[in-house]
């Protein structure tokens, strides 16, 4: 084991993994992290807590993480090379595991242009595969960036993203394969509702050996309404949402928009199970939490193997 | 070359406003390129701000000259005495020339009629790009001579991000991906194994990182 988190437990022994996603508030409230907490509570392995998601300000990712643990559930907390250096990173890792956090999803980060500091100086000190390698000699070399070794060294389970519908199509494969060769012992993927590109890349992925080396999460999650459907089709960088989901939520009335949207997402779940390579799902379902239980329930994927 | 772009003639007006007689000074090299602070600028700024204080019925003068390079000491040195007449001396070079008018006349009031904006070059007329950050430890030989520093969002050095959509940039759809252009040149040069390699965290103390950089030459010094 590398950081006996129920998570790395539940992805070595084999089952079929499903995580959860909670948005930070824009707030110090800790009664909304107590709220969606309960809603996400025994239906999934793992809780990501985003790290000032799409570059807004909201509460820190550890520090959620930290109260998570405290109500019974573990966190997988996110870090974006965007707001710190190999400084602040590093620092805050060793707290993080020393408060018991175990898994870690390392990112580069939306750019500071899309959120609500735009005029923010962006960091990018590191970008992710660095930060995914930096973590790494953190965990089994007991060594800083620089060199220097530590006493006791932080242990996580470390995670990657990758974007498998993301420019040049052919290279993301291979990006993977850099972050696994960095360290990532899991990838959650981008949300997926186009399909067949993503068996195509996770063909490509396998003849790669990726999935051998590492445990691939689908990225899911349940659309609300047709609005947030052409959003992310039209404004989102990097998301694909063919014209066929966006029909299938058009053809039900307005009222049973959100219900197809659950079904829908249980329907893309059973898809990707069945693609070799995968090994779980990553439900993003921010701000409709309360889905995530019926979702996973519609999808075969309940009850949780308590290990 | 250095590109810049005249600062709004509201912001000029007040940057001399305390001042009556103020000395436009352009620069041959970089700036005249970019169309920003070379002699037909510094006419076209001068007879604006005559206008404008004229409008506002102040007593200003506004005297124009234009030297061949304002970073170097002996090029400013030939209107020595045009700068000495003058209150103020309003600056259309790069943030280079502007300190090198501040150093070598103490007394003066120097003061920035461009906003210096990056290093670059025009790809057509009237569209100037961004092209080198002066990062100190030029990676170009690694990424087919495109830079990712300079021309990633992000300066990634491991491949682009997820947002590279149909060959732009996720930050601003009308920027290519620096990424991008790399992988398609890579892959005609027969060279995209190169994406593959690891790259190491940049050594950022050879950027601005590591306090202002100084290159010392011992052969040249006399
Ligand atoms: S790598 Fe550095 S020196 Fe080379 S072009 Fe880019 S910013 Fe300039
Ligand atoms: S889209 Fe391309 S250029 Fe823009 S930040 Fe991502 S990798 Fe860099």
């Amino acid at each position: 084991m590398k950081a006996g988190s129920n998570l790395e437990k539940v992805l070595s022994s084999g089952h079929f993994a499903a995580t959860g996603e909670l948005g930070p508030p824009k707030s110090a409230d800790p009664e909304v992290i107590k709220r969606k907490a309960a809603l996400l509570k025994g239906f999934v392995d793992a809780v990501n807590i985003t790290d000032n998601q799409t570059a807004i300000v909201r509460m820190s990712s550890i520090s959620v993480g930290t109260m998570l643990m405290g109500l019974g559930i573990e966190p997988t907390i996110q870090m974006t090379c965007r707001d710190r250096n190999r400084l602040a990173i590093q620092a805050d890792l060793l707290g993080a595991s020393a408060l018991g956090i175990r898994n870690l999803l390392c990112l580069t980060g939306d750019h500071q242009h899309f959120g609500n500091h735009p005029k923010a100086r962006g960091v990018y000190d590191l970008d992710s595969v660095c930060l995914i390698a930096m973590v790494k000699g953190m965990r089994d070399e007991k060594k800083f960036d620089c060199g220097e070794e530590m006493d006791v060294e932080p242990r996580f389970l470390i995670g990657a993203a990758e974007n498998p519908f993301a420019d040049p199509f052919d290279y993301r494969p291979y990006r993977l394969a850099k972050k696994i060769t960095a360290g990532a012992d899991f990838v959650q993927t981008q949300l997926i509702y186009n399909v067949p590109k993503f068996r195509e890349f996770m063909r490509r992925v396998c003849d790669l050996g990726l999935d051998k080396r590492c445990h691939i999460l689908a990225g899911v999650g349940p659309i609300k309404s047709i609005g947030m459907a052409r959003y992310m089709q039209k404004s989102v960088p990097g998301m694909d949402v063919p014209e066929d989901i966006i029909g299938r939520l058009k053809a039900v009335p307005k009222e049973q928009v959100r219900k197809e949207g659950i079904k829908q997402c249980a329907d893309i779940i059973r898809e990707v199970r069945d693609i070799p390579g995968v090994a779980g799902v990553h439900v993003m379902a921010i701000e409709w939490e309360e889905a995530v239980q019926e979702i996973l329930e519609l999808a075969g994927l309940l009850p949780r193997p308590t290990l | 070359m250095i590109k810049a772009k005249q600062k709004p003639l509201a912001e000029i007006r007040a940057l001399i406003a305390p001042y009556q007689k103020i000395l436009i000074l352009g620069c041959g090299t970089c700036v005249t390129i970019s169309f920003a602070g070379g002699e037909k600028e510094v006419g076209l700024l001068a007879s604006s701000l005559r206008i404008a204080a004229g409008m506002d019925g102040l007593q200003k003068t506004f005297a124009e000259a234009t030297v061949q390079r304002q970073c170097e000491w002996e090029f400013i040195d030939a209107v020595a005495d045009q700068i000495k007449r003058a209150d103020a001396v309003l600056s259309l070079a790069c943030g280079i020339g502007v300190q090198a008018l501040a150093e070598r006349y103490p007394d003066k009031v120097v003061l920035p009629g461009v906003n210096t904006t990056f290093l670059g070059m025009a790809i057509e007329h009237g569209v100037l790009v961004e092209r080198c950050r002066a990062c100190g430890d030029c990676v170009l030989g690694l990424t087919a001579g495109i830079c990712p520093i300079a021309r990633c969002a992000k300066n990634l050095l491991n491949g682009p991000c997820g947002g590279s959509q149909k060959g732009k940039c996720e930050v601003d759809p009308e920027m290519d991906c620096a990424w991008q252009l790399i992988y398609d040149r890579l892959a005609r040069l027969g060279q995209l194994d190169r994406m593959e390699v690891l790259q190491p965290p940049k050594d950022w103390a050879k950027d601005y990182d590591g306090g202002p950089r100084k290159i010392v030459r011992e052969d040249l010094r006399l």
